[in-house]
């Protein structure tokens, strides 16, 4: 396998033609990014003031009940709310006050907007304020909205990231540091830590943080690294506060994470021989895991439906890695500034698509017949009674993928269908 | 405005979906932001349905607000109906856009359609998905039908056989699948045919001919009562008012039917020949002595709960400790039937107080839903699933419906296997001191996997450990569960003796929680503030069992 080709600056000319597509959109909204945030910061709560929708899509999309009581809960907006026989303020401070008492432990509350919340211009960032106010120093009140109208599945979590960065200490020393970000795994993060480490990079902290009390710093020798693809708000506003964004593939397949750490490294003034040496050795790893499951995925034709914006990176690693070739790739939304260096990598005339009109884009699924579709749980039976092979998007969300470690898990999610299609005899 | 971690319905709206869903060529187009499209994977992935629900949503977003959503509206209006082609046509608001109130129902008129459009006005700020289904298969009926001007039927005719409808199925509802074919069965046996059923399996044509029949039979009054209301009261069409689950039910259901289809029973060889049931020999069986009395907790939407009330006091011979339901329309029923046992009905949705209602009562078998079974697993208390919310492994493949003779046998099973069985129960008592019956040794029950650093993560139900992405199953979760939030403890200042806890230790495991609370809640009641050997028989004389 050769190394993947990064151009520096994470920016190429050439441009992919792109299906724009507004219609139904058959996605989450931001909302349902609490179900991983939650995991990942265990001394923050998410009170979601919504509606009995927003609590049933969380339970739904959490699988009911993983806990008995989580650190999420739903503020259902009555009707007397509405009509504005009761103060939503005043509701909302109670609500708090009564969570607050029940759950001590709790150091950062996140007040997380919706639909219902933002159509009737319910002002969550006064409300928080004012209860950072009463509660201090004890609890942090952050807010940000999840609603649908203005977020997608994902960009949850983008939209509380951002709601952090202006708490992140700052660092005025102007000492280099790296700033990986993007919720992972606690034992990938860990991995990734401990080949930074050999590497000799010091101060490189993670963002999120386990605990939502201890934020990393902020300042001009930040070096700020995504590890997922869906954080350009939370990019931007780092930048704004002195980083220097990193662009790199993302960290996919033994390829991928590769050119990720190389890039990492590069921008820390690293020399290319010491990540190499490094690397070499869990690459080499990572390869003979892939080999199993390329034979089985090589030349097979994948159609993607927009999800988690996932999408770009992991067909970037279907076709390079895995010898896929890739009928559609949909993704909720296209954010060049930080999905460009896996787009430069895709192979020219690949059929990109943003946004989503799922009755047109069913269509061309259909017409298409591709081997195995990527999509959410919503459209995966269906296909599979119409005779398709579907892969579940959401598990790509919700497994460990990343890094050299994982890369054979994420190929083998691939071709588990497949491998299920040949077993079948009923 | 309320605070909840888990809720029992979903909006109105998803009601409303379940009853499209269970249709034939209807098509519900609903007006509502990006997002709400994840009610279709509980169709698809709980109930494993084939098809997606049909259901267009508009998923305006922020920017749409600003324009013109009501066009928005009508365009995804016009283009369902262009696609799907159906005989009719159901439109609505979410929760969010019932705020923007851009009248969907007016919108679609002005459409001009060639088919019935039915105008779902669901208030997502007051109801709940019961309602919600209720409702739009209420209005979807009166849309379709004709009325006469006076409520006149006339007698059947001799020689023909009684027709009935099946009111009330629904996708999402609890073992609706299984209970149509049972009931089926049951009327085909005692001569009745079933003309509609509905929703279930209905299309237009069919529930503008709902009034044809003789009679219905309404086995899910959650859903049915309204429409089956309507119709007696604009048709003069009976209706069935026993739910037929568990075996008393279904002979008086047995007995309804005759009375309304002019059967005589006696005749046909009797109420026997149709209600046969292996319930009543196994509830006899010397085994079944261990069951007597088994303080059980019953909660559920209410009409099965209720019904399973009557089973567990009548044909199990436990003992009701409680009976609740989170379906507010039906509290009065529930009231009513929680007064037979004693008790004082728990009507609630909120997922927390009915976990301190059981916590409080430590009953010894909960009956409840797929909440249930979590409040219950982290009490350590066996449980079995009587209604919905449910869980995908309560969409079994084999049949097992809760109606009719083979639901009486489906929930002996399904009630009784959790709890130890009589026969293990008097053997662990015999060999409880030999040294190699460890605690914790179970024949048939499932042992707890020792997993302690297991993270499990789920999506729609199906469970994986985070680190391998491998499913698990149920009971890991209940090991997270512990994880996560230790089981409470009764508060007590009383403090046990070592003689008094080594004592305790004798004591089989499956007994020795409640020997511990009982223990100390006599304690407590007293003011001692040490626990002795004899604190403990004291405590074991007066709670007795």
């Amino acid at each position: 396998m050769t190394a993947l080709e990064v151009s520096p600056t994470g920016c190429d000319d050439r441009s992919l033609p792109i299906l724009r597509e507004r219609g139904q959109r058959e996605v989450f909204c931001g909302l349902t990014g609490i179900v991983w945030l939650h995991r990942k910061m265990q001394d923050a709560f998410f009170l979601v003031v919504g509606s009995r929708t927003c609590a049933h899509l969380i339970q739904s999309a959490a699988g009911v009940m993983i806990f008995a009581e989580p650190r999420f809960a739903t503020a259902i907006l009555d009707e007397r709310d509405l009509a504005g026989l009761a103060d939503c303020n005043d509701e909302l401070d109670r609500v708090v006050s009564q969570l607050l008492e029940r759950r001590p432990e709790i150091r950062t509350l996140f007040l997380v907007g919706s639909c219902p919340s933002e159509v009737i211009k319910l002002d969550l960032s006064r409300a928080a304020q004012r209860m950072s106010r009463q509660f201090a120093p004890r609890v942090r009140v952050l807010n940000y909205s999840g609603s649908g109208i203005e977020t997608t599945f994902t960009q949850g979590e983008d939209a509380c990231l951002a709601s952090l960065v202006p708490e992140l200490p700052a660092n005025d020393s102007g000492a280099p540091g790296l700033l990986v970000v993007g919720t992972l795994p606690d034992i990938v993060e860990d991995q990734f830590a401990r080949l930074f480490d050999a590497m000799g990079m010091k101060n490189v902290q993670f963002f999120p943080p386990r605990q939502s009390v201890t934020l990393p710093a902020i300042g001009s020798g930040t070096r700020v690294l995504l590890a997922q693809p869906f954080l350009g708000e939370t990019l931007r506003a780092l930048v704004k506060r002195g980083g220097t964004h990193v662009p790199a593939p993302f960290p996919l397949g033994a390829l991928g994470t590769t050119a990720w750490l190389m890039q990492a490294a590069r921008a820390c003034g690293i020399d290319a021989a010491t990540v190499a040496d490094v690397t070499a050795l869990p690459e080499r790893r990572a390869h003979t895991a892939l080999e199993r499951y390329r034979t089985q995925l090589r030349g097979q034709r994948v159609f993607l439906f927009p999800d988690s914006q996932l999408e770009i990176p992991l067909a970037r690693f279907l076709f390079h890695e895995l010898g896929v070739e890739l009928v559609e790739v949909g993704t909720p939304y296209l954010d060049r500034q930080t999905v460009s260096s896996d787009l430069d990598l895709l192979p020219a005339g690949t059929r990109i698509s943003e946004g989503q009109d799922v009755d047109a884009q069913l269509d061309r699924c259909r017409a298409e017949r591709p081997d195995l579709v990527v999509c959410g749980l919503g459209l995966a039976n269906p296909l599979e009674a119409e005779g398709m092979m579907t892969k579940w998007s959401i598990e790509l969300v919700f497994s460990p993928i990343h890094g050299y470690e994982q890369a054979g898990d994420l190929a083998e999610l691939f071709a588990r269908p497949l491998d299920r299609r040949t077993r079948l005899a009923v | 405005m309320k605070l909840s971690v888990w809720t029992y319905e979903g909006p109105p709206h998803v009601g409303a979906m379940r009853v499209a869903s269970s249709m034939r060529g209807v098509h519900y187009v609903l007006h509502a932001p990006q997002g709400d499209t994840y009610a279709d994977l509980l169709f698809t992935m709980i109930e494993r349905r084939n098809t997606r629900p049909p259901v267009t949503y508009t998923t305006f977003q922020a920017r749409d607000l600003g324009s013109d959503t009501a066009d928005l509206f009508k365009r995804a209006a016009a283009d369902a109906y262009e696609r799907f082609r159906p005989d009719v046509m159901l439109v609505g608001s979410s929760c969010t856009a019932e705020l923007i109130q851009d009248d969907p129902g007016g919108l679609a008129l002005a459409l001009n359609l060639p088919v019935p459009v039915v105008a779902l006005e669901l208030p997502a700020y007051q109801r709940k998905e019961n309602w919600g289904a209720s409702e739009t298969m209420y209005h979807t009926v009166r849309a379709l039908s004709v009325a006469p001007a006076t409520p006149t039927r006339a007698p059947r005719p001799a020689g023909q056989r009684a027709r009935c409808n099946l009111l009330g199925a629904t996708a999402l509802g609890f073992r609706c699948r299984d209970d149509i074919t049972e009931i089926q069965r049951l009327l085909t046996a005692l001569g009745v045919d079933v003309a509609v059923c509905a929703p279930q399996g209905a299309n237009a044509a069919d529930l503008a001919r709902l009034h044809e029949a003789d009679f219905n039979v309404l086995l899910y009054p959650e859903i049915g009562r309204t429409t089956a209301e309507w119709l007696k009261r604009t048709y003069a069409q009976p209706c069935t008012r026993t739910v037929p689950i568990g075996v008393g039910a279904t002979r008086d259901f047995v007995q309804e039917v005759a009375t309304l289809a002019g059967i005589d029973l006696d005749a046909r060889g009797g109420l026997d020949t149709f209600v046969t049931s292996n319930l009543p020999w196994y509830s006899r069986s010397v085994d079944s002595t261990y069951l007597t009395g088994k303080r059980v907790f019953v909660f559920g939407d209410a009409t099965h709960a209720i019904a399973a009330a009557r089973i567990a006091r009548d044909e199990l011979g436990f003992t009701v400790v409680g009976l609740g339901s989170y379906s507010r329309e039906q509290a009065r029923d529930v009231r009513e039937a929680a007064a037979l046992y004693g008790v004082e009905a728990l009507i609630s949705d909120d997922y927390l107080e009915v976990e301190a209602h059981v916590s409080a009562l430590a009953p010894e078998l909960v009956l409840g839903t797929q909440m249930e079974r979590h409040i219950a697993k982290r009490l350590g208390i066996p449980c079995a699933v009587i209604s919905g919310p449910f869980h995908v492994q309560d969409a079994p493949a084999r049949y097992s419906p809760q109606m009719g003779p083979e639901g009486t046998n489906v929930i002996f099973d399904a009630w009784v296997h959790p709890l130890m069985m009589g026969l293990e129960e008097h053997l662990l008592t015999m060999f409880r001191e030999d040294f190699e019956f460890a605690d914790g040794t179970r024949s048939h029950l499932h042992e707890r996997p020792a997993l302690a650093d297991t993270k499990a993560f789920s999506v729609t139900g199906v469970v994986f450990d985070e680190a391998s992405g491998e499913p698990v199953t149920a009971d890991v979760v209940a090991v997270d569960d512990m994880l996560e939030e230790a089981a409470p403890v009764v508060s007590t200042t009383a403090k046990w003796g070592p003689d008094a806890e080594r004592e305790l230790g004798k004591i089989p495991f499956f007994v020795r929680g409640k020997a511990r609370r009982n223990t100390e809640r006599f304690a407590v009641e007293r003011g001692l503030a040490v626990i002795t050997v004899d604190t403990m028989y004291e405590a074991k004389a007066h709670f007795g069992r």
